[in-house]
Order: structure tokens, then sequence, then C-alpha cells
């Protein structure tokens, strides 16, 4: 049994597949950046970055509509940003009364909003991207490379090694105890709710247990292997003249969008 | 005229405990749980010995004071060398222990990189570190998994990978806790071919008896945390007494 929900590489034999990994990451980090940094209303940046999107899309062989469909599971977190339709001082474009306020949005706060909406848009698919095309432990090998603190590449080694193991105990449990969940024809089943939480409240205590339990016995597999509080790995990979080239490409695509946006 | 058919003996040869000498060893647990009561057991260069017993015989406990993972009143030895804190690095490069889950065994993202952690924490160069992840998976048939993810492997495939994490070291004694639990037909198959082939000292915890009868010469019983029987397989399979006053059954 296992529960894969979480891999979100997509084998593909594609010019982006090939890249090293430390490329992707800082490209994609870059990017991310230079969208946040992009002025409010900078449509021919938006325009550029957009594009920049769609030609790395296009290297990856998954189709534009992939990243596209990914994106909009995303989206509803930007709404978290619709505040700023109604704080941003400028000219009213709409009045409304909405229960106990009085709201106005304004000429300012919509551009804003729209922009942020624009950028969170165009950053999500790159980052989705990114996950699509390099395998996981690559990632962390890039993160490695680029000095990022063994303990905390660590931790997210382990925990993408032992979500899936945990997942899998979750569902073990959850079809225990759909399978013993029975009933009499004619009598209301399914307990109290209290009793309900109760059980719940075991099943997560069990997790946790197992869990703890878990965690003592790879640690002694991994002392009997001889660790010792450090963790040495290899690093196979190895920069080729088209990485050169490729984050070459896309730090001037990046600083021709900066320039685009601010004229 | 009555035919005399030649009655042959079977004996072990002598051991002196070259390879591993546990002298009078007690454990117990912290929560107060007396898990093993002097136990002195010696291996030789290449025995294959089988360890069985029930559930809470203290098999397990034995073998994680193997390489010193729990540490009671007692001797261990391990290659002449008494296991002390001081020598515990080069003792976990000599006993290759192998868990029960191998969801345990397997804790990197990738097959290379579970391989490679044994010999990296040896602090052995590069192309050595590379060297013995080739050769410990072609031991276990397991090449063509190099570059997968552990935990998309099936149990039998993740078995075999979890032996060769610690064929890597190349330790001089392989210590293997119920190898064939959970397996299915053909995967406990190929992993009986596997052992046999191995040419290296193991000790191997189990409750399948027919893999005693096939794979190992020599068995040792363990009950409530003590040896109680230690020779000849054939001898004691044959002795039901036995194996009955120690929930054992005859394959």
């Amino acid at each position: 049994m296992h529960f894969d929900a979480f891999d979100r590489y997509h084998e593909k034999d594609s010019f982006l597949h090939h890249l090293d990994p430390r490329v992707k990451v800082v490209v994609t980090i870059v990017f991310i950046v230079s969208n946040a940094l992009l002025p409010d209303a900078a449509w021919f940046g938006f325009l550029f970055a957009w594009i920049f999107l769609l030609l790395v899309n296009a290297a990856s062989k998954l189709g534009v509509a992939y990243t596209l469909k990914r994106s909009l599971l995303a989206l509803p977190f930007a709404l978290i940003a619709i505040t700023v339709l109604f704080s941003i001082p400028g000219k009213p474009v709409l009045q409304f009364h909405f229960l106990m306020w009085d709201l106005t949005v304004t000429d300012m706060g919509l551009l804003r909003f729209v922009s942020i909406l624009v950028r969170s848009w165009l950053s999500v698919q790159m980052a989705i991207l990114l996950v699509a095309v390099t395998r996981f432990p690559d990632l962390i090998h890039a993160l490695e490379h680029l000095r990022v603190p063994a303990i905390l590449t660590t931790i997210i080694a382990f925990l993408y090694r032992y979500l899936f193991v945990l997942t899998d105990e979750v569902f073990r449990l959850l079809r225990a105890r759909e399978a013993r969940s029975a009933a009499v024809p004619g009598t209301r089943s399914g307990g109290g709710v209290l009793w309900r939480a109760k059980i719940a409240g075991n099943m997560a205590g069990q997790l946790f247990l197992r869990s703890y339990e878990r965690s003592d016995r790879i640690y002694n597999a991994m002392v009997a292997r001889g660790y010792s509080g450090h963790l040495y790995t290899l690093n196979p990979h190895e920069m080729k003249s088209t990485d050169y080239f490729a984050t070459a490409f896309a730090i001037v695509v990046i600083f021709v969008t900066q320039i685009l946006g601010r004229f | 005229m009555p035919v005399t058919h030649l009655k042959k003996q079977f004996s072990l040869p002598e051991c002196s405990g070259d390879v591993l000498t546990v002298q009078d060893l007690h454990f117990s647990y912290p929560d107060g749980h007396n898990a093993l009561h002097g136990v002195s057991l010696k291996l030789c260069e290449g025995d294959k010995v089988a360890l069985v017993g029930p559930n809470g015989a203290g098999k397990s406990t034995l073998m994680l004071h193997l390489n010193g993972i729990l540490n009671g009143h007692g001797d261990v030895e391990v290659a002449g060398q008494r296991l002390t804190r001081d020598n515990l690095p080069a003792i976990r490069s000599m006993v290759g222990l192998v868990f029960q889950s191998p969801d345990d065994q397997l804790f990197s993202p990738t097959v290379f990189e579970d391989v490679a952690f044994g010999p990296l924490h040896m602090g052995l160069s590069e192309e050595e570190v590379r060297a013995r992840v080739d050769s410990a998976l072609e031991a276990v048939r397991m090449s063509a998994y190099r570059d997968r993810l552990s935990h998309h492997l099936s149990v039998g495939e993740k078995k075999r990978i979890a032996i060769a994490t610690v064929l890597s070291m190349k330790p001089s004694l392989l210590v293997l806790d119920e190898p064939s639990a959970g397996l299915d037909p053909r995967a406990r198959r190929t992993l009986i071919n596997l052992l046999r082939d191995l040419p290296i000292t193991m000790l191997v915890s189990t409750h399948d008896m027919k893999l005693v009868q096939e794979l190992f010469p020599r068995t040792i019983v363990m009950d409530e945390g003590k040896v109680v029987a230690d020779g000849l397989t054939i001898e004691i399979l044959e002795d039901e007494a036995l194996l009955n006053a120690h929930g054992l059954e005859k394959p």
C-alpha cells in the first residue's frame, strides 16, 4: 500500500528535466523575488514575466495547461489580500454596504489587488513547475549545494521520506476504524459526538506514539551504521555549459523584466 | 542378509569465538523488564546461525547489544576486541545490523544514498564509496534500483536494499532480525538464495522454521532471556520436547 499523492514529480525527457537542480532552484527563487519587486500595475513587466514562464513551460514538455490547472488550487490563498481593495486611499470606484461595514473600493486599491493576484499567480506557477521537473532528492541536494544549513535539509529529507510512511499509517488506522464501524439494522449507530471525539483523539495519540517509537528505531538504524551526529552526502551534480547558459539567459530575462516594469 | 546402514554422525566444528563472543550478558530495560539473563554464545568465521525463540525471548535485545546500541552487563567481543565506548565506531563497521522493518532501515530519499550512508560515515573516499555501493547492490541483485526512491519499492525489494545498506560496510558479521517476515513466497525464495550465497558469518533471528532447516547448520534457541539450546539444527529440530517447551514448531 503506497500513498503517493504528495509526489508531484513528472517524469519526462525534456531540457528542463536535465537542467542542474541548483540552476532551477536559484532561477525559481530569483523569479519569485523579481515578481515581488515589480511595482504595482507594471503591466509590461508582468507580461514579460508571463512570456518567460510560458517559455520555460514549453521547455518542460508538460504542456501549458499543467501549471495553469495546478495554480488555480493556490489562487484562493491570494484572496487574503482582499483587504487592500478598501484600505488604500484613492478615488472611490464602488461603494457598498456589507453586514455592518460601509466599504469603498478605491482605484489604487483595485490596482494593487490585481497586481498582487498576478504576482502570486506567476510565482506559484514557477514553483509548481520546479517541483514537477525536479526529483525531490535532487532538490535537497541543490539546497545542500546552496549552503542551506544541514539541519534544515536533513529535516526536509526525513520529512519527505516518512511522510509516506506516516500517511500509510494514518490510512491503516482509518481503515481499521472503518472495518469495525458496524451498525445493527434499526438502531442508530455511530455513538455520541463526545465518544467519537475520544476515538479520534485516541487515534491521534496512537499516531504520535507510533511515530515516536519509529523515530527511535530509525535512530538505532542510523547509529548501527556509524551515525554520530553528522550527516555526510555525496553530491552527484556537476554544472555543464548548458546549465551556465540557462542561468545567464534566465537572469538576463528577469533583469529585462525589472527594467520593463519600471518604465 | 540384513542390510546395515552406516549411521552418519554430524557434529559442529570446535569454535573458539573468533568472530563473536558474548559472555554472561545481562540486561534490563528502563521500565524494569528483565530481557537478558546471562546470555553466552560464540560465533566463528563462516558460521551461519539461526536464533529462534518465542516473541519476547530477548532475541532482538541481544542483537542490539552486538554493536553497542544497548549496553548491558557482561562481555561482548567482536573479532577479539572487547566492545567499549572507544571502539564503538570500529565495532559498528564490523557488525552489520539489519532491522526487522525495512522502513526503519531505509531512511534516505534514494536507494543510493541509503547504501552509501554507512561507507560515508566510515570516512571512505568518494570512489571507494561508489564502488562499495555498486558491489553491495550487485550482491543483492538490485543494481537497477540505484536511483529509485525507497518508499516506492515493494517489501521484498526494501528487504534486499536493507541488506545492501550493511553489506556496503563490508562487515565481518551480518545480524538479521526476522528477514523473511512479511514476504511472499517468491520474495522469500529470493532472500533465501541470497543469504545462502553471501559468504559472510551471519546470525539470523527468525520464526520461519523451514528457513532454519534449509539454511542454517547451527541453531541457537532462546527463551526468557537465556540460551536454552545451541547445537546442530538437525538435532534441535528433531527434539520435539524442546521445541514444544519453547513455543516452537517442527517444520
